[in-house]
């Protein structure tokens, strides 16, 4: 079947087979692999998108589903060689290692600081708490969060 | 401000310099294995048993090769070479025949022009099992009348370590039985490759490992080709912790690849990830600790049981750790330990992080603390007592010649300022022991705090050459001095890359530094397992870095006709003399220089009759101190603090140090109190992430990490591996806090709600199995060495 969206500000479409998921969508048909395969069964948060702006797990929604609505992922964030700050603070704090999960804990955090800009720990928690990370032991992430809701400085707001 | 990120790996031993795959990371651009795909690819999947144990009476393919779209559907028969393969005995069938040993065993694989049509074909293929009675039991294995699963009986290998006097008599003695769960590595990355028919006749392969020579070397045989003509190359690794040492699609990508002439991959879904990979060894321990009246250790007798499941895997490894760690980081005079990995028809166990020491430092913690009660004497101080150092005589005969901070570890460790005990009015739900589940008032939690000391070899033990090549290349690019790092180290997220990139900017001043990508047209550089790249890749790299270093100088004191007696150093992209700028590196790179270099640790042996010898090559220390609240109406567990004081040697990169510690910490935490893959007559019944479960952002309490840096001699920069001590040493931790909360005995891992309101039936514990009447104490099954 063939579905139209618009993903991170263009129009795209692709004829698919109709039990695609979005995940499957954006990874073979767009060539979008910022999205991460790492459940798909919406238990860890790496295939983490927006919506019509809503954060999602995009594994459990169907390809079909999002026709001619509007996606958002984790390479729409910014421009070509640019960082969000977000993302800027993920490599400052060393929140990355296999960075697999990093993507979509990029997306929700970035999700976060757009509806609370200075979040406390608890809410950070809470926020990132469908985002399962197998390395890092979810320290450096809390840092990374605080960091970018200081504006980078590592001064809590 | 990317523009400064990408020439970040800019900085020397001792800083942190970001890692240069971080941006690619968080961008969502870096290449993971199941992101790789190229034109004209074909898409593979496997038919797995659903039995543990089967005789195969027949496959049926015709229907699945019927399927439009379908271009292949192989068995047992169409693997071209060896149809068995294994990293040290090669037990484990390519694809199934005859018979099936465990339920997720392959058996057929299909290639098809799209991924769902792989899928229908694999469901349409037609195997014609005869179940048999599966062997669970790890004990049930060693008895006369189980089935044997292998030719050579049910004992992948029995270690047996006499020390002393091992029947040496104490004053006091405890007694105790410990068991814990398979756990699973849970590599965020699923396993990926993609299999590149090449035109010589042999096969490109692309794919998420820890050794790409070692899987070569066990993929060529099976595939009837040379070496050389099977090319491994690191695809991007999400992850690893042991999961990755083993073989799982390579050779069923390849076989599909050059019998189509069509490109192949294959990427797991999560659930047969957890088919598909080993796992933690379950482990059954019985252990008699004595002591003198005043607490000094006197004799340690230990009886180690682990299920490697149906193959052989790593289980002569394990065993041999598990057996050398049983004791713990103790001094003692005597010691019997008698440690045996079987085969059952249970999911195969082999490598994950800590490595067979996880499961005994919680039994030989459990036992200090049951002796320092049995003495009433303070845990920390019957440790203090015991503990060993340089020096120190382990059980199995071997002296320790590295640095051992054990008693810093144990004081820093202890040290680390305890949370203040917050009271339940008012604090948020989400902070009660089972967070917004607690349908409590916090009436019935208890605070409670243990400590557990433990340790982790480095590197290969037993004799094993586990050698690693690197190339350093130096020239210049656009007047500026770049060096190029060739290795076939995998990064699986550890941050080798970095380490790899700080070495080179140390030893030649140079900012811009490559690591390029991993493959096999260069020297084996063994195993990202075992805490070892850091100090043999870091070696090999700091020596061929040298290397070229020599040459340079030599350049330099040739055209500036200097005495050799010059001093010359190298800083940022220049040459000094005497401190001072004498010309740019870049200047004298007409030529470019390179220099490989091949680092081998100190040689090691075996274990003789008596399971003495010299066998490891060195050892990191951690100890931590868990600080928990147990709900003891609910059996929920919250953990507040974990503090991990840890032996590092030199830390190389802080950053990258503690992001080891905090996630070594939190796979501990796991381990002890949510991970526990199950099985009902052998097959898996939670392999997904919806029933296995994983600590989230809100399980994991802050922390604490003390680098301890005493540097090892005869080491590069003196720096240990960091990876695995905080496992090892954590779960014990968090269950002597919990044994301390709730008063409970605690003598499995993980610990469940109902081991914690006395709802757990006791396990009717016999005495501990006899030792089987077997050959393996010294041989150990040839492994390959690596090129």
């Amino acid at each position: 079947m063939l579905v139209r969206l618009r993903v991170n500000g263009r129009e795209r479409a692709a004829d698919i087979w109709e039990g695609s998921s979005l995940l499957a969508f954006l990874r073979d048909e767009l060539e979008l692999p910022g999205s991460k395969n790492a459940c798909e069964e919406g238990e860890c948060g790496s295939c983490s998108v927006w919506l019509d702006g809503t954060l999602v797990c995009s594994c459990l929604v169907l390809a079909a589903q999002a026709q001619d609505r509007a996606v958002r992922t984790v390479e729409g964030l910014v421009g070509d060689g640019e960082l969000h700050p977000v993302q800027q603070a993920f490599v400052d704090a060393g929140a990355v290692q296999c960075g697999f999960c990093t993507p979509g804990l990029v997306v929700a955090a970035t999700d976060l600081l757009e509806q609370r800009p200075t979040p406390t720990d608890p809410e950070i928690r809470e926020a990132l708490a469908g985002n399962l990370c197998r390395c890092t032991g979810y320290q450096k992430v809390l840092e990374a969060v605080r960091l970018a809701a200081s504006g980078g400085t590592g001064e809590r707001a | 401000m990317s523009d400064t990120l990408e020439r970040a790996g800019a900085a020397g031993v001792g800083a942190s310099p970001r890692r240069p795959d971080g941006i690619p990371k968080v961008r969502g651009t870096f290449d993971y294995g199941s992101d790789l795909r190229i034109d004209g690819m074909l898409f593979g999947a496997t038919v797995r048993s659903p039995h543990a144990a089967a005789r195969i009476r027949g496959i049926e393919v015709a229907a699945a090769l019927a399927t439009p779209g379908v271009h292949a559907v192989l068995t047992a028969d169409d693997v071209p070479g060896e149809r068995r393969y294994g990293l040290e005995i090669a037990d484990q069938p390519v694809l199934a025949w005859d018979v099936v040993r465990f339920a997720g065993e392959p058996v057929v694989v299909v290639a098809a022009d799209h991924p769902e049509t792989a899928r229908v074909a694999r469901d349409r293929v037609r195997v014609d099992y005869e179940e048999l009675p599966p062997l669970t039991d790890m004990e049930r294995a060693l008895d006369d009348d189980a089935p044997q699963l292998h030719p050579t009986g049910n004992v992948v290998r029995h270690v047996h370590i006499e020390h002393g006097d091992p029947d040496a008599d104490a004053e006091v003695w405890v007694e105790g039985v410990y068991e814990t769960g398979m756990q699973d590595q849970a590599a965020l990355g699923p396993e990926a490759g993609l299999a590149i028919p090449a035109e010589d006749g042999g096969v490109d392969l692309h794919v998420t490992t820890q050794w790409l020579h070692a899987d070569r070397d066990q993929i060529a045989p099976c595939l009837g080709l040379p070496p050389e003509r099977v090319r491994l190359h690191l695809a991007g690794v999400g992850g690893a912790f042991g999961s990755r040492e083993d073989l799982h699609l390579h050779v069923h990508a390849c076989m599909l690849a050059l019998h189509t002439g069509r490109p192949v991959r294959i990427v797991y879904g999560r659930h047969e990830s957890f088919l598909g990979h080993v796992h933690r060894h379950p482990a059954r321990i019985w252990m008699r600790t004595g002591a003198t009246r005043d607490g000094r250790l006197v004799n340690v007798r230990a009886r180690l049981l682990v299920d490697g499941g149906a193959y052989a895997s790593s289980s002569t490894a394990v065993i041999a750790n598990a057996s050398t760690f049983a004791a713990g980081p103790y001094e003692l005079p005597n010691a019997r330990i008698d440690g045996t990995a079987v085969y059952t028809n249970n999911p195969p166990c082999g490598a994950m992080r800590g490595f067979g020491a996880p499961q005994l430092c919680f039994a030989h913690e459990a036992q200090m603390d049951r002796l320092a009660a049995a003495l009433e004497m303070d845990p920390i101080e019957l440790r203090r007592r015991n503990v060993l150092g340089p020096g120190s005589v382990l059980p199995t005969g071997q002296v320790i010649r590295g640095s051992a901070p054990v008693a810093e570890l144990i004081e820093r460790a202890a040290g680390v300022a305890i949370p203040d005990d917050e009271p339940f009015g008012g604090r948020d739900p989400i902070e009660l022991p089972g967070g917004a589940g607690n349908v409590g008032r916090g009436e019935g939690v208890r605070r409670g705090t243990g400590l557990a000391v433990g340790y982790k070899n480095l590197a290969y033990s037993e004799g094993f050459d586990d050698a690693s090549a690197a190339l350093v290349v130096l020239r210049a690019e656009d007047g500026v001095a770049v060096a190029e790092v060739r290795s076939a180290a995998a990064e699986v997220g550890q941050g080798l890359t970095t380490v790899l990139a700080q070495i080179v900017t140390t030893e030649l001043g140079v900012d811009d530094v490559r690591v390029l990508a991993a493959d096999t047209s260069v020297g084996s550089s063994g195993s990202s397992s075992a805490s070892r790249q850091t100090m043999m890749s870091g070696g090999a790299v700091q020596d061929a870095s040298a290397r070229v270093r020599e040459e340079l100088l030599e350049r330099v004191r040739v055209r500036h006709e200097l005495p050799p007696t010059a001093v010359l150093t190298l800083e940022a992209g220049r040459v000094l003399l005497d401190g001072l700028p004498l010309v740019e590196i870049a200047g004298v790179l007409d030529e470019p220089i390179t220099a490989e270099s091949v680092y081998r640790h100190r040689r090691v042996t075996g274990f003789d009759a008596r399971g003495q010898g010299d066998i490891h090559v060195a050892f990191a220390f951690a100890a931590a101190r868990a600080v928990v609240e147990v709900d003891v109406d609910l059996g929920l567990v919250r953990v507040v603090q974990v503090a991990v004081a840890q032996d590092v040697g030199r830390a190389i990169n802080p950053l990258g140090v503690t992001g080891q510690i905090e996630g070594g910490t939190a796979q501990g935490l796991g381990l002890a109190l949510m991970e526990e893959l199950r099985t009902d007559r052998g097959r898996l019944v939670n392999a997904s992430f919806t029933d296995y479960l994983l600590p989230t952002i809100l399980d994991m309490p802050p922390v604490v990490s003390v680098v301890v840096e005493e540097p090892e001699p005869g080491v590069p920069y003196g720096a240990k591996g960091a990876g695995e001590p905080s496992t090892v040493v954590a779960p014990a931790a968090i269950a002597a806090a919990v044994r301390a909360a709730s008063g409970r005995e605690i003598g499995r891992l993980p610990i469940r709600p109902d081991d914690l309101v006395g709802l757990t039936e006791r396990r009717p514990w016999s005495a501990p199995p006899p030792n089987p009447d077997v050959p393996f104490q010294v041989p150990v099954p040839p492994r390959r060495e690596p090129d």
